[in-house]
């Protein structure tokens, strides 16, 4: 029988070191909904998703009453609306008011956000694609809970330079659209190479055209729990190291298993995957940079920084695939900047550069996250900067995304705020050399050779 | 079986345990195991029960033990055996 050293020590988890489940995100099809007719499309979309996530808020909050562990967000994936919106959406205004019914549902069944706002173009673009991409800054300037998806490539197709090139633009106009908010649009917009079907984590969310009609993921968190169980072996060597992160790993990723357990027979809805991310939040302890330190780093970004994350990233997977009977979505660790306080920190002491964070993004679960950068960077830039990224994870068959906020108005040395879980970052310097002619190119660089491998 | 495990956490004081046994009794939950220590003048304490009689539903129980823990000073948590178990064993 359970005993009282191990109670204490699960609910310390949960009262001192911000133990949660992160998020349940309820993943519809939306597929069965298309329609020529764009009034009858939104009438099916919203009847769709209403019906299957009436339940959802209520339910995770009952379980989490239950076994006395938050369960931070409740969130809702869709089929990517390029796709859906394809037959009815003839213009840019018609596809963002598709957004809008999609805002407008969350906003009805209590959901803080929505994800799938999304195509999926990683070797072409087909005019639904184009016209969904263009609408983007339109859509998240209009509406409060959806967020917003593009991949951009793949190992196995290479990357979409015109899609690069063209993502540059629209995040640069997404940041002008809702610079009143600190271009706070541009936080619930990423692009990825390799982007999985099943990611439970905003803003990257999409229900996968490869996925059953309804299926429950939960992504699980805990990084204050890693880096405490970190600050006890100081001075050991790694293995003991990597033991302790490992085994700590398997708890947190038991309590996710647990909850999307009964989230699936509560709703009953599938049960798809447990996504074993540690998900920073600007909490104090609730962050990844801080475990690099408990190893033995001044900062993040310090030299050892790249090994020490490559470290933490396999030791999670390594404890979280035996903890739960399916694993997907991204699971790693995130690391993000504006929301965790130790990357902050770290950028604010000098010690973390875009440069370092990209050569970091090689060996995290995704990449880079929530960069506020300044107003003035140019869309080549930031095409230039997305290029570099999807490459990274194209030769390495790994997920790799951009979520940067060009702050409009904004420049280094300056601080942006956009409050709750998105937290606050301060601006980084970004190189200012001229990637133009590169990016200007057209076309699409070719997948990576496969072979040879044997 | 649907089991709970209640952990009372506070400063220590006259009849803590008795309160709560109280509270359990008159709602049929069935005591499976206590242990209890006092680390540096603070109660700690952890009850494994047995709420199938019960015929309150769970909210309403950890909402009444949580306020009856308010009017003692102490802090009581009810949660579902199974998060412990699932941490905890294999």
């Amino acid at each position: 029988m359970i005993n009282l050293f191990e109670v204490v020590e699960t609910n310390e988890m949960i009262t001192r070191e911000n133990l949660d489940v992160r998020t349940i995100t309820l993943g519809i099809s939306l597929l069965d909904c298309i329609d020529s007719d764009l009034k009858r499309l939104k009438d099916k979309i919203y009847g769709k998703i209403y019906d299957a996530a009436r339940d959802l808020v209520r339910t995770g909050d009952e379980i989490a009453g239950e076994f006395g562990i938050p369960i931070v967000n409740k969130r809702i994936s869709v089929t990517p609306i390029a796709l859906v919106g394809g037959a009815a959406c003839k213009s840019v205004g018609d596809f963002a008011s598709l957004a809008e019914t999609l805002d407008e549902v969350a906003r009805q069944v209590g959901v803080n956000f929505i994800g799938g706002y999304s195509a999926l173009i990683s070797k072409g673009m087909t005019a639904a694609d184009e016209l969904l991409i263009r609408s983007i800054p339109l859509a998240l300037s209009r509406t409060e809970r959806v967020c917003s998806s593009v991949n951009l490539g793949s190992t196995r197709t290479g990357i979409n330079m015109d899609g690069v090139r063209l993502m540059g633009e629209i995040i640069r106009q997404t940041a002008e659209y809702t610079r009143e908010q600190d271009s706070l649009g541009c936080a619930k917009l990423v692009v990825f190479c390799n982007a999985p079907d099943d990611n439970p984590f905003m803003a990257g969310a999409f229900h996968g055209v490869t996925e059953a009609e309804r299926i429950i993921n939960v992504g699980v968190s805990g990084p204050g729990v890693v880096k405490n169980a970190v600050s006890k072996v100081h001075g050991e060597n790694f293995e003991v190291l990597c033991e302790t992160i490992k085994k700590t790993a398997f708890k947190v990723t038991r309590v996710g298993q647990l909850v999307a357990q009964e989230a699936s027979r509560r709703l009953g809805v599938p049960f798809g995957i447990v996504d074993l991310s540690l998900a920073p939040t600007p909490a104090i302890g609730d962050s990844v940079a801080d475990i690099l330190c408990e190893m033995g780093l001044e900062y993040a970004g310090a030299p050892g920084s790249t090994a020490a994350l490559a470290l933490l990233n396999d030791q999670v997977k390594k404890g979280g695939v035996m903890a739960s009977s399916y694993v997907g979505g991204l699971s790693g660790a995130f690391i993000p900047v504006s929301e965790d306080q130790g990357m902050i920190d770290a950028v604010e002491a000098g010690a973390l550069s875009l440069e370092k964070l990209e050569a970091m993004t090689c060996v995290c679960s995704v990449g880079l996250d929530m960069i506020a950068i300044p107003g003035k960077t140019s869309p080549s830039t930031i095409s230039g900067i997305i290029a570099d990224e999807m490459a990274i994870g194209m030769v390495n068959q790994k997920t790799t995304a951009v979520r940067v906020i060009p702050v409009i108005g904004k420049d280094v040395g300056e601080t942006v705020e956009f409050g709750g879980l998105l937290g606050y970052a301060p601006i980084m310097q970004v190189n200012a050399f001229s990637c133009e002619e590169f990016v200007g190119r057209g076309g699409r660089i070719p997948a990576p050779i496969h072979s040879f491998k044997n | 079986m649907d089991r709970t495990v209640i952990t009372v956490v506070g400063k220590d004081t006259v009849g803590i345990i008795a309160r709560v046994c109280t509270y359990l009794a008159e709602n049929k939950i069935n005591i499976l195991d206590i242990s209890q220590t006092i680390v540096q003048g603070y109660f700690n304490m952890m009850m494994i029960v047995d709420t199938r009689m019960m015929e309150k539903d769970f909210g309403q129980m950890a909402e009444e033990l949580h306020g009856l823990g308010e009017e003692i000073g102490v802090e009581i948590r009810s949660q579902r055996e199974e998060i412990f178990d699932k941490m905890h064993r294999i």
